[in-house]
């Protein structure tokens, strides 16, 4: 054994900070997602969007939560998840090739026919649906990636948002590996 | 099955998982429970004095015999006595049910009389939680909680039970073992430990040239105990071990290092500090084990052998992670080191490491100014030791007296040495005492408390005397809150703040109020006289009362978030002027 000056070093492993999209499979009883929000707040984070809603199978749900923060530390959350007595299976979905989906339902100010004219040109561009129509408002439906509703909301902000809601994200793995088509 | 109340299902499935006896106090919405265990009359029931020592009893029951310990307690205030408890098994991965009363399923939410969301306040502090809805799941959840509560990583499981479900009539059927499993797809305790990752371990051992076996409670839990010592012996590996992992290796043997960490030994410390290669056993490199983690062994590869994933690479990067039950994993990493017949590849370094050891242990064994004048509290401890001849089941409070147990009491055989290590509850040792006294009547059960710790749940030892437990209540009274005195000494420049505790009651009248036998002692020459004088004492609880040094400092001791080249020893000494940086 040799002498040595200085105070040696461990490494410690630091993530990056991004978002992270994580789908749950769990068990369809209440509590569970008091139980995900609890572990999440735990370490500080915030649920930046969620969503919940039926599978396949009646007495399971996936929940599908989209949280910003450090690689290593989501990773860790990912492990408490999974400990989690009702979760099936927990999936970090952010660097999986994979379908992803929120739903806007946005009104604009519309006081005129020519507001209206452009507003649906825009909206047909990106597939919008109108739902409602008044005389000074019409309501857009969309459904997309985050991109798409990001390029939507730039292009229709000028006219006024009057009131605007989202859903959070729903996100599947995808099978093929072929390029996502904007449909 | 015949109709009968869903008090009496409760107290069936009870039985069906082999609980024989319950800690718990009763109250409005548990009433039914009680009425069904007097009626029914095949549980021993023992009425603690609050729901906090309740608590306590039942982890300290678990903790002895490792069995699943039960507490039962009423809605509202009772079971929000409990969450202390809960919060303490849940950091110690303690298997208890914690049994709840709640108002009537159609009030809850209303603000009921009595009425709290204890499955809402106790979510994080459990392994899992349940609230009863419909009499159909009542066997099935409490089967369920046991469980969950005694597979995989341990843990609190909490089952929450409106007293309307209790009074239900209903023919529900206990449902068998396999049921239970089927009705958890979510949870899968049973893991085998990855081969590949087996044969890695079992390389990096036998090439190793400064190897430590570091070991937790997760080793207790998993009765690992013979297989760690198969494992250090046929390698030559000192072991380590934590507070939790004390006694899942003889630490009277000569590869024993005894505790690493804030108030580890020196030669554990700079054992581990110069390894170059940790073998961490059911530990989870706890912020009082590392210090400061980029200076926390740092030439070490680290294996990590852990029942939970959650737990492995949490605080530190890991080289070699192996998950799986840890008993059945060191078995197979045995084998396969045997399979290589067993041949380490340095057998000189190995060598030098182990004297190296012996060196560092001549250097700084554990040590204090013994004293003819004053009983120095370490010598309290020494002399329980020589009483009980290192036989007794040892409980403590948190603080000084907590760690002077730890370092001068050796232990020999898990789940001997009983403290609250995660949570550091002061209060638990009186009522983790009495439920280890419970689980093993055959030992001495001594409970080594603080003079602060022990009024945090003295109303105990009343229990322990209605029920004529003989456990003996060792008080090192320092008259301070002596842990917070010794940082405030140390780190605050004796500013002591809210410490001086030279207030206080005449221990041995309260003893003797409660029904307990007292004595005090503050003569050196006599203490070992008055111990082995409660020892003796078979049929009632005693508690002495020895007076010590009060300032006495708990050394060595690495600061809070230094690393171990700055411990502290016993002789004001500072290790990083002590030592050479060795290196291979
Ligand atoms: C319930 C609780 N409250 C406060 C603390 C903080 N604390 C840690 S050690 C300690 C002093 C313990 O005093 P005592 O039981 O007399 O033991 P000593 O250190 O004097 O041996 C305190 C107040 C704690 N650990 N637990
Ligand atoms: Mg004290």
């Amino acid at each position: 054994m040799e002498a040595v000056n200085g105070r040696p070093k461990r490494e410690i492993k630091k993530g990056e900070t991004r978002k992270h999209i994580i789908s749950i499979l769990v068990n369809n009883e209440f509590g569970v997602l008091a139980r995900i929000a609890t572990l999440i707040a735990g370490k500080g984070y915030n649920i930046e969007s969620l969503s919940v809603g039926d599978t396949s199978e009646a007495n399971l749900s996936r929940i599908t939560i989209e949280v910003k923060g450090d690689d290593v530390v989501i990773d860790q959350m990912i492990k408490q998840l999974r400990r989690l007595i009702d979760t099936i299976k927990v999936r970090d979905l952010t660097d999986v090739p994979r379908v992803e989906r929120e739903l806007m339902l946005i009104k604009l100010h519309a006081p005129s026919h020519k507001e209206r004219d452009e507003i649906l040109r825009i909206a047909q561009i990106f597939r919008g649906k109108v739902v409602d129509i008044s005389q000074d408002s019409i309501m857009i439906e969309l459904t997309g990636d985050s991109e798409k509703i990001k390029a939507f909301l730039n292009l229709v902000r000028p006219f006024g948002i009057k009131e605007m809601a989202t859903t959070g994200k729903i996100t599947l793995k995808r099978e093929s590996v072929a390029e996502e088509t904007q449909d | 099955m015949a109709m009968r109340k869903g008090a009496d299902v409760i107290v069936e499935t009870l039985l069906k998982e082999g609980v024989d006896v319950i800690f718990g106090i009763p109250g409005g919405a548990n009433m039914e429970i009680y009425d069904a265990l007097y009626r029914i009359n095949k549980i021993k029931h023992i009425l603690a004095r609050h729901e906090q020592g309740a608590g306590h009893m039942a982890e300290g029951y678990a903790k002895a015999s490792g069995k699943v310990g039960v507490a039962l307690a009423t809605s509202g205030p009772g079971a929000t006595n409990l969450i202390t408890a809960i919060a303490d098994a849940y950091m110690d991965s303690v298997p208890v049910v914690f049994l709840t009363g709640q108002v009537p399923t159609f009030l809850i939410g209303n603000d009921a009389f009595q009425e709290v969301d204890i499955v809402g306040m106790t979510r994080p502090v459990t392994k899992h939680n349940f609230l009863v809805k419909k009499i159909e799941d009542l066997p099935l959840m409490i089967r369920q909680a046991f469980y969950i509560a005694k597979t995989g990583r341990p843990g609190p499981v909490l089952v929450d039970i409106p007293k309307d479900i209790t009074q239900t009539m209903t023919d529900v059927e206990i449902p068998s073992d396999e049921e239970v499993i089927n009705s958890l797809p979510g949870y899968k305790p049973h893991i085998e430990g990855n081969p590949q990752q087996i044969k890695r371990a079992a390389q990096l051992i036998l090439e190793a040239k400064r190897p430590v076996l570091y070991v937790g409670g997760g080793a207790v839990a998993a009765e690992a105990n013979a297989e760690i010592t198969e494992l250090a012996e046929l390698m030559k590996i000192p072991v380590t071990t934590t507070n939790m992992g004390k006694g899942a290796f003889d630490e009277r043997h000569p590869l024993s290092l005894r505790m690493l960490g804030m108030h580890g030994t020196y030669y554990a410390n700079m054992a581990v500090y110069h390894s170059d290669l940790l073998i961490a056993v059911g530990s989870r490199f706890d912020d009082r084990v590392t210090g400061k983690v980029d200076e926390f062994a740092p030439f070490a590869k680290i294996i990590h052998i852990d029942i939970d994933p959650a737990s492995i690479s949490k605080n530190i990067t890991v080289d070699v992670p192996i998950v799986g039950d840890i008993r059945s994993v060191l078995v197979r990493l045995i084998e396969e080191i045997k399979n290589k017949n067993s041949k380490i590849v340095h057998e000189e370094e190995r060598k030098a490491w182990l004297e190296q050891i012996d060196a560092w242990k001549k250097a700084y064994p554990l040590s204090y100014k013994p004293s003819d004048k004053v009983i120095k509290p370490q010598f309290v401890i020494e002399a329980l030791y020589d009483v009980t001849e290192g036989n007794a089941i040892i409980t403590t409070g948190v603080g000084q007296h907590q760690m002077w147990s730890a370092m001068f009491y050796k232990y020999s055989f898990p789940r001997q040495f009983i403290n609250s290590g995660g949570l550091g509850t002061m209060g638990f040792g009186l009522p983790a005492g009495i439920g280890a006294k419970v689980a093993r009547p055959d030992k001495d059960v001594f409970i080594i408390d603080g003079d602060g710790s022990f009024l945090m749940t003295m109303q105990e030892l009343i229990t322990a005397a209605h029920y004529n437990i003989p456990i003996k209540v060792i008080i090192v009274n320092n008259a301070y809150y002596g842990m917070v005195r010794q940082w405030q000494e140390l780190f605050y420049n004796k500013r002591y703040s809210e410490v001086d505790l030279s207030f206080q009651p005449d221990f041995v009248k309260l003893a003797e109020a409660c029904g307990a036998v007292g004595m005090r002692t503050d003569n050196p020459k006599e203490l070992k006289d008055v111990l082995l004088k409660a020892k003796n004492i078979e049929d009632k609880p005693v508690l002495v009362e020895v007076i010590v040094d009060r300032e006495e400092n708990c050394l060595p001791m690495v600061p809070a978030g230094k690393s171990y080249k700055d411990m502290l020893l016993s002789d004001g000494k500072n290790v990083e002027a002590e030592t050479m940086y060795l290196v291979g």
